[in-house]
């Protein structure tokens, strides 16, 4: 079994003296592990830097096995390092995807977005861009939610609430004294620039929760990555 | 098996633990260390238990010692108002053999990892801030290896400072000393070339 792909690094683990276990996703294959031979040396190294565009070509003797990589460098994003909110939140996209997506099962869609908002990260004015991605991955997942309409009144307009329990749009209107219940609805959730870090925090705050109450709990015990939360944490203090 | 038999075996698997040492190896190192009995395998027994008796972490850096104190906390030609932030002992050891340092240490012990699921409060980031505070620290200089994590933690011991008034620096990132430019990765060439200087 043998395929060769490009890939973007989630996740390096030493294994042994010089070997490294990495965790790439790529376009065909999804979130895919496999050893590289001398992974940990000085060749290597700085090459298998997590967020590093990879091109990488996997064998194994059965398709089941964990394989073998060899990895070429495309992209090294050490670039981004320099700024501490673009590393937070290169960080975050590369934790929750080593945390989220199933082994060997491809989103082409997830993955030309997650290229898109590092290629994004370069500029101000990404996070907004991050917060598309969010919802996109909640969506690939099957945990999308719904903000079309609201889920009472059927209305399009004047939706400010987001169901918790439906992940359903709900209006002003619709709300009536459950407001208080619902989770917020900043405009910048149904794609319009955000106005400003906190209105994205709100926004954050609102897929945080279907992120921590629906996807992690279908995935187990583990909760969400600590990176996501220093990089939402960063959001917000920025936002003050 | 003999008992002796079994000794030697026992020891041969516990030397092939050690990073570098494989069964094969470990098996040629205790051979060695058996035929060169008295020149070698006693005085090493006798310092490693010497240093298995009295090797602890300085109260004040984390360095590894013998004392309480290490030698370099305690060198009071070393209170020059600068603390240098490693990751490991060994990364201390090697600033140390640069011998280009003259200030003082903070070990970490690791870095904020978020596949390890290490935070702030399991690395001596709050000691770090509290000896800024107490030492009268001019200059921190945060020398994390330039990955992810080391990266990660050093915009976090540098935000953890702030408002502190204490200059917070980092290492250089950039062409090593007898690197040749056209084996190095485009990170590094791309960090060279924003830290480059006047020439």
């Amino acid at each position: 079994m043998d395929w060769r792909d490009e890939a973007l690094l989630l996740s390096v683990r030493p294994h042994g003296e010089s070997a490294a276990i990495i965790e790439v996703f790529t376009p065909s294959k999804g979130r895919h592990a496999g050893v590289v031979r001398g992974g940990a040396s000085r060749r290597l190294a700085p090459v298998l830097q997590p967020g590093s565009q990879l091109s990488v070509a996997w064998s194994a003797r059965l398709e089941e096995h964990l394989g073998h990589f060899i990895a070429e460098p495309v992209l090294s994003r050490s670039f981004l390092w320099q700024d501490r909110l673009a590393l937070a939140g290169l960080s975050a996209t590369l934790a929750l995807l080593a945390f989220a997506l199933p082994e060997r099962d491809p989103h082409p869609t997830l993955y030309a977005a997650t290229q898109a908002l590092l290629t994004s990260m370069e500029v101000e004015g990404w996070p907004a861009d991050y917060l598309q991605w969010e919802l996109l991955l909640l969506e690939e997942l099957g945990f999308g939610l719904d903000l079309s309409a609201c889920a009472v009144t059927g209305d399009s307009d004047d939706l400010a609430y987001v169901s918790p329990k439906s992940g359903r749009a709900v209006s002003r209107r619709g709300a009536g004294e459950w407001a208080s219940r619902l989770l917020p609805l900043p405009p910048c959730l149904l794609g319009e620039t955000p106005t400003d870090e906190a209105e994205l925090a709100d926004a954050l705050a609102t897929t945080g929760f279907f992120l921590e109450d629906r996807l992690a709990r279908e995935l187990g015990p583990a909760p969400i990555p600590e990176a996501r939360r220093r990089f939402i944490d960063l959001l917000q203090r920025r936002a003050k | 098996m003999s008992d002796a038999t079994r000794e030697i075996e026992a020891l041969i698997e516990l030397m092939a633990r050690l990073p570098g040492l494989g069964p094969r190896s470990a098996r040629r190192a205790v051979l060695h260390l058996i035929k060169r009995r008295g020149q070698v395998m006693a005085p090493l027994a006798e310092a490693m238990a010497g240093v298995a008796r009295n090797a602890r972490e300085c109260a004040v850096c984390g360095n590894i010692a013998t004392s309480d104190i290490c030698d370099i906390c305690s060198d009071e030609r070393r209170a020059t108002g600068e603390i240098c932030v490693v990751e490991d002992v060994a990364d201390l050891w090697a600033m140390e053999r640069g011998q280009s340092f003259r200030g003082r240490y903070h070990v970490l012990g690791g870095t904020l990892s978020a596949l390890d699921a290490v935070g702030p409060d399991e690395l001596g980031i709050p000691r770090l801030a509290a000896r800024v505070a107490q030492e009268g620290t001019r200059e921190v200089i945060l020398a994390l290896n330039a990955t992810v994590d080391g990266q990660t933690t050093a915009h976090y011991i540098a935000e953890a400072l702030e408002g502190t008034g204490v200059a917070v620096t980092s290492l250089a990132q950039g062409v090593p000393i007898g690197g040749e430019l056209d084996y190095l990765d485009d990170g590094t060439i791309s960090a060279a070339l924003r830290a480059r200087k006047r020439f």
